[in-house]
């Protein structure tokens, strides 16, 4: 009958239990059928106002917060570092005082920085939601991907998830492990050695370096981005070499005998990591993940709201 | 929950439960133009009932029905110390000109009534919404509401729970008077 968070902020997947992640995935679905009624909105946070502060790109995340937020009946406001006092030198902690000083509720954070979230937690009142820190964590992502398997497949508990690509440069990657193993899916991830970090196996994930071998293992390939922003030197000869060794093809896929889910969080860069055909595939969930995500944020917030 | 005084017992509910179908058709006819909705969770059984029992006694083949979660549009949301987990919204039709009668296990502050007329807003606009309560609470109300169709009303003190069992749930159709609400 109730549903609580055991945290006010959502910061992590690892601080999250397998509990509150079985909430989120049902307020969700409730979330998922009033997005796609005529009025596609309910007034729960109609009290509520929210920061949207953005100190690195995004696109599909921004919109999908924003989204939610005015689904929910949420005041919103939008904050990106390039057009703010960031610029002027002003501190973390000064710009988001200033925000809230303005009586925000929720404060929605995309940093550079690994750990920006914890930090603001720790300074702070408002209810901090990571939209990504640096190659920390993405929580919200983790979240719709693991939602939208759950869709395709039901209970996730012993699926077979790979994660290919960069996996060191991956804020992704990392929410995701935590997310799937705590839903007790079997997971590993496959990419180049110098793109995969050393430490992995200590977190029970199976490393491997053959894309037929894994994909011919997984039930879902979670197929990553190459980060070429945040690498700082070469860790593969050429793009056309990766793709050539770690991309996903069609023929690869048909060679398969089963059915593969293929995921992607966007944004894609087609031809390299995956080839077009596959992206726009009957295998590919790519924009099923899109239209979850909307669902799937608009759970934490209502449920992070709730916890006042 | 060992002190709970039955207030309708299973044939009165019977009774009941035909009453409130008669009163129905008095006013819907065939049912043509008119839809049953369940509030969650409480009104959901309630609908299943009455549902049934009209297509046994009117012959006529199809009611639409189905069951309306106001989860997300309570006004209590941050007001109280735990929140709802949500249900599900079930409503395979339109509500644009229909009539449509809203229907509850017990009308209390009369808050979730006000919540589904909301939520029911965001389905279209009906003709005319009806309001069908099993029992009504009726000196415990914080909202101008009040019960087209009434099955039993209870005059009982701000701290007293009704609760509504159901055969296919509970075992046996009866209602039952607690002195105080239990944890």
């Amino acid at each position: 009958m109730q549903a609580q968070l055991s945290t006010k902020h959502l910061l992590g997947i690892k601080y999250l239990t397998e509990d509150d992640i079985q909430i989120i995935f049902e307020t969700a679905d409730e979330f998922k059928e009033v997005i796609n009624r005529p009025i596609k909105k309910v007034p729960s946070l109609r009290d509520i106002t929210v920061a949207n502060m953005f100190f690195e790109n995004s696109t599909r995340t921004r919109i999908s917060f924003e989204l939610a937020e005015k689904r929910l009946s949420a005041d919103t406001v939008n904050f990106s570092a390039s057009a703010s006092s960031v610029s002027k030198g002003e501190t973390l902690l000064d710009t988001v005082n200033n925000v809230l000083s303005m009586k925000v509720d929720m404060i929605v954070m995309r940093h550079p920085a690994p750990g920006a979230p914890q930090f603001l937690a720790r300074n702070i009142k408002a209810n901090i939601i990571n939209a990504g820190d640096g190659t920390h964590e993405h929580p919200t992502q983790a979240l719709l991907d693991a939602f939208s398997i759950r869709e395709q497949l039901g209970d996730l508990a012993g699926k077979k998830i790979a994660i290919f690509g960069d996996i060191t440069h991956s804020r992704v990657a990392l929410s995701n492990i935590f997310c799937l193993q705590k839903l007790g899916a079997e997971v590993k991830v496959c990419g180049p050695p110098t793109l995969i970090p050393k430490h992995l196996p200590q977190l029970g994930v199976g490393v491997e370096h053959d894309v037929r071998k894994t994909l011919e293992w997984c039930d879902v390939a979670n197929v990553l981005r190459i980060q070429l922003e945040r690498q700082d030197i070469k860790y593969f000869p050429s793009l056309r070499e990766y793709s050539q060794y770690f991309g996903i093809n069609k023929e690869l896929l048909d060679s398969l005998d089963k059915k593969i889910i293929i995921m992607h969080p966007g944004p894609i860069n087609r031809g390299v990591e995956i080839t077009s055909d596959v992206a726009d595939s009957e295998h590919s969930i790519i924009l099923q993940q899109v239209e979850n995500g909307v669902a799937v944020r608009m759970a934490v917030l209502y449920l992070l709201a709730a916890r006042g | 929950m060992s002190n709970g005084r039955v207030i309708l017992t299973t044939e009165r509910f019977a009774l009941t439960i035909d009453r409130l179908c008669h009163q129905l058709i008095e006013n819907h006819d065939n049912f043509q133009n008119t839809c049953l909705i369940g509030i969650q969770q409480g009104g959901v059984p309630l609908v299943r009932r009455i549902h049934q029992r009209l297509l046994e006694i009117t012959g006529v083949t199809l009611i639409e029905h189905g069951k309306l979660d106001i989860t997300f549009y309570r006004d209590d949301f941050r007001r109280r110390d735990k929140p709802i987990r949500a249900s599900v919204t079930q409503m395979d039709f339109l509500v644009e000109g229909k009539n449509v009668v809203l229907m509850d296990d017990v009308l209390y502050t009369g808050r979730s009534v006000q919540a589904a007329m909301s939520a029911l807003g965001d389905f279209g606009r009906p003709q005319k919404v009806e309001l069908l309560a099993l029992i009504d609470r009726r000196f415990n109300r914080d909202l101008p509401i009040k019960a087209d169709y009434v099955g039993l009303r209870v005059d009982s003190l701000d701290e007293a729970y009704v609760r509504v069992e159901w055969k296919e749930v509970e075992g046996e159709d009866q209602v039952l008077l607690f002195p105080h609400k239990e944890e």
